[in-house]
């Protein structure tokens, strides 16, 4: 494609988004009240769609093996509660992760092309993505070249997340834009719309690496630009906040913001994800005070 | 457009609608509601009858109202009709505590009462907020979160300029008016309230204040604010009653000064009967407001800016954005994304903390807004409105647009003063700015766009008391508020609320 094209196709969506008025939506949104039974609902539903995340050097295999386990058993008991919708790790774990949740229901994800910085040839990201796509990913989330869009370098951006998206295979991508870096909500909607116009399967905020990752307001401008890409094209794109999501709260705030932006369709774990680590337990704390009427202590629940 | 080849099929612009049920690939367990989730009203300290409030008493009246919630129908209690001689009384009494008290109390110390009288109005700020939407009908998350706090706001604002008075109109012999007559509409009761009661006490005068008919229960809270504050007696008389109530303030020779908000049609019989008087008036009127919407604007944003314009309080505003003026390129889209948005506006019981749109606040005023949409259908104009369900009993109107509406349609030029949007297009900044002029009003108007310049030109062109850009419907108590033409005179609040209850010597 020539670069005159995709300009046109970016610029035929409308490129300019009021970050007062993002904001005040936003924050109109998240002040939703959300109790009783829609609530136990909300908390299964936000658990469904939790990538349980771990992305750190200090990393091991025993760690992967027991977040694993905790992914296809949120919770000890009889509970009808789901289990999470995938585990996000480094490409040296995929390994690892694929021998315990195969079969489970639960996916496995991977980061790659030079997560968290991209800053890495193209040639070696593409290797990195079949690598993982090769011991089992079944999703890959990688990272946008960050510095080529703020330079301008649209094209280069387009390409690159195209030829991921030919590396990927049947795996799913997830594209993240690391709104942190890219600062203004104009550029988040850009850049969301060039993922989609490259082929993203998912659009993400962050890294979790940079501040500030996911926030209500730039979910808001990613889920509109989702919204815009489906009437323009019928294709329905998922949602990923990554990174400061940790309560219950926050989580039924980011769903509230999908179920009046976009609708019921997006609310399930095939278009909208949740990447987070310690979430998971603050939503079972949750759910076992609305089954129980007490909250326990944390220790009642494990820590992997 | 141009997007990856491996991407699934294209659809046409006209087939984009947002139709999720088609488009749904798997079967779904459930789909995620909210729950109710309604604010408590067991702290609520309704008495069953209140009488009229004057010269710091009860005063019994010889005829009651009731006043319902439009959302159930529901009595709430019964409310004094003041008499032409009620009117009488507490004018005296307004008089006797201007000349007595008032007038000899420093303005530090009308301060003092005023910031009591905020602060008091905060201990209480939820009481209120659940009352005005129980008589008002309007969302519990408004009264909550812009009626109460916005009147509270008024009057401490007001509160810090009692003692600075002089720094306001330097140079000049500034003197309060006396006795001053206010008269309230039923769309904001409270904040009407706090808008003119708050720069008048801190100006040195007295007043009389009327509430509207349907809206009564908040001042009669407020008057028990005013007890508990200490305020002396006689300084605020509040009163209610209809139209003939009304009259009896506008035409008492001791009032020296009418501030009204409401209708046109009033606001035009109370020039007449003060025609040859002395007495100062402000007027604040009825609006028609143009929400401009260019090409270049943000749009999402200006699509919640067209939602909070019209539907914000069932489009009972008097600077609602009725009339949106979109830029005709960008019309499909935005009708498009309207249409998307209302099917998400919550439509039901005032107190449930989720509800967007609430109740409509009379019988008298449905079949008005009836009668209007029903001639905006009946001049060929195409009507909009989403699937909601509504309550079997109160007043209920569904969010509507209309679109294919002319300047020479009738919804494009009356007042409808509820959930009703006319969705008119220009082609031109020249355009805009003469459709948006070619009213009889001048309240308010909105301009959407993302370049300076266009704004600063628009705003220096519309005739309107108030231009928001980029947003719509925002109040703050330094910001002066008032009309143009139809709309009124006078300003309320800031420094040029002020100026509306002095005499300059």
């Amino acid at each position: 494609m020539n670069v005159n094209s995709l300009l046109t196709s970016i610029d035929s969506f409308h490129l300019s988004v009021d970050e007062i008025g993002a904001k005040e939506r936003a924050a109109s949104l998240a002040s939703r009240s959300i109790k009783k039974n829609s609530k136990v609902q909300a908390i299964k539903l936000a658990a469904s769609m939790i990538d349980l995340t771990t992305l750190e050097g200090k990393d091991t295999e025993g760690k992967v093996l027991a977040m694993c386990h905790k992914a296809v058993k949120p919770i000890k008991g009889n509970y009808d509660f789901p289990h999470v919708a995938a585990v996000c790790v480094y490409p040296n774990l995929v390994k690892v992760a694929k021998k315990v949740l195969d079969g489970s229901g639960v996916k496995v994800a991977s980061v790659a092309t030079g997560f968290p910085g991209g800053q890495m040839p193209l040639k070696l990201k593409i290797e990195e993505v079949k690598l993982v796509v090769k011991n089992g990913a079944d999703e890959v989330d990688m990272v946008i070249s960050r510095g080529e869009f703020l330079d301008g370098n649209y094209k280069y951006v387009f390409d690159e997340i195209s030829a991921v998206k030919d590396a990927c295979g049947e795996a799913h991508l997830k594209v993240i834009l690391e709104t942190g870096e890219l600062e203004t909500f104009d550029n988040v909607r850009k850049a969301s719309i060039i993922a989609m116009l490259a082929g993203a399967d998912f659009i993400k905020t962050s890294t979790g690496k940079v501040q500030p990752a996911a926030t209500l307001p730039v979910t808001l401008v990613m889920l509109e630009a989702i919204r815009d890409f489906y009437n323009e094209t019928g294709k329905i794109i998922g949602m990923k906040p990554a990174g400061g999501i940790r309560t219950t709260k926050d989580a039924i705030a980011y769903l509230c913001l999908v179920k009046e932006t976009l609708g019921d369709t997006w609310l399930s774990p095939n278009y909208f994800r949740i990447g987070a680590s310690t979430l998971l337990n603050d939503l079972l704390m949750q759910f076992q005070k609305e089954q129980t009427g007490f909250y326990q202590s944390a220790d009642y629940f494990s820590n992997d | 457009m141009i997007f990856r080849e491996k991407s699934t099929a294209i659809l046409s612009r006209s087939n984009g609608s947002f139709n999720h049920s088609t488009q749904n690939p798997k079967k779904r367990n459930f789909v995620w509601e909210y729950a109710k989730s309604i604010e408590a009203k067991d702290h609520i300290h309704l008495k069953p009858s209140y009488d009229l409030f004057i010269g710091g008493k009860n005063v019994k009246s010889k005829k009651y109202f009731e006043t319902i919630n439009p959302a159930t129908e529901e009595k709430l209690a019964e409310v004094a009709v003041a008499s032409k001689s009620d009117v009488h009384r507490a004018v005296l009494a307004a008089e006797k505590a201007y000349n007595r008290v008032w007038s000899k109390t420093s303005p530090k110390e009308r301060a003092k009462y005023i910031f009591r009288i905020a602060r008091i109005m905060q201990e209480k700020a939820r009481e209120f907020a659940v009352i005005e939407s129980m008589d008002g009908g309007k969302p519990i998350k408004e009264s909550k979160l812009i009626d109460i706090p916005l009147a509270i706001a008024h009057f401490f604002y007001y509160a810090g300029w009692a003692d600075k008075l002089n720094l306001a109109f330097p140079n000049v012999n500034i003197s309060p008016i006396g006795v001053v007559g206010q008269i309230i509409p039923w769309n904001f009761p409270l904040l009407m309230a706090a808008w003119k009661i708050a720069p008048a006490l801190a100006c040195g005068n007295t007043v009389v204040i009327k509430s509207a008919e349907t809206t009564p229960l908040t001042l009669y809270k407020l008057a028990e604010v005013i007890k508990e504050a200490s305020l002396p007696d006689g300084v605020v008389n509040i009163i209610s009653g209809a139209g003939d109530t009304g009259e009896a303030i506008v035409n008492h020779p001791k009032v020296k000064k009418i501030a009204f908000t409401g209708s046109t049609e009033v606001g035009k019989l109370i020039m007449k009967s003060t025609a040859g008087t002395d007495k100062k008036i402000t007027l604040e009127l009825g609006g028609k407001a143009a929400n401009i919407i260019f090409e270049d604007a943000p749009i999402d944003q200006a699509v919640e800016g067209i939602i909070n314009g019209i539907y914000f309080n069932q489009g009972h505003v008097c600077c609602a954005g009725s009339r949106l003026y979109v830029q005709e390129s960008i019309k499909n889209e935005v009708v498009k994304k309207l249409k998307h948005r209302l099917k998400s506006l919550r439509v039901g019981n005032p107190l449930d903390k989720n509800t967007d749109v609430g109740a409509i606040n009379s019988k008298m005023q449905l079949k008005k807004i009836t009668e209007l949409v029903n001639s905006g259908i009946n001049e060929g104009c195409t009507l909009y409105q989403p699937e909601c369900s509504l309550p079997d009993k109160g007043y209920w109107f569904k969010p509507t647009f209309f679109t294919n509406v002319a300047q020479a349609n009738r919804i494009a030029q009356e007042e409808i003063f509820g959930p009703v949007l006319s969705v008119l297009t220009f082609r031109t900044p020249k355009e805009a700015i003469e459709k948006a002029n070619n009213t009889q009003y001048g309240l308010s108007a909105g301009i959407w766009s993302d370049k300076g310049s266009k704004i600063f030109k628009m705003v220096s062109s519309i005739k309107a008391g108030v231009i928001w850009s980029n947003t719509f419907n925002k109040f703050n108590p330094a910001s002066p508020f008032g009309g143009y033409k139809e709309s009124g005179f006078g300003r309320e609040g800031g420094k040029q609320g002020l100026k509306e209850y002095l005499n300059f010597n």
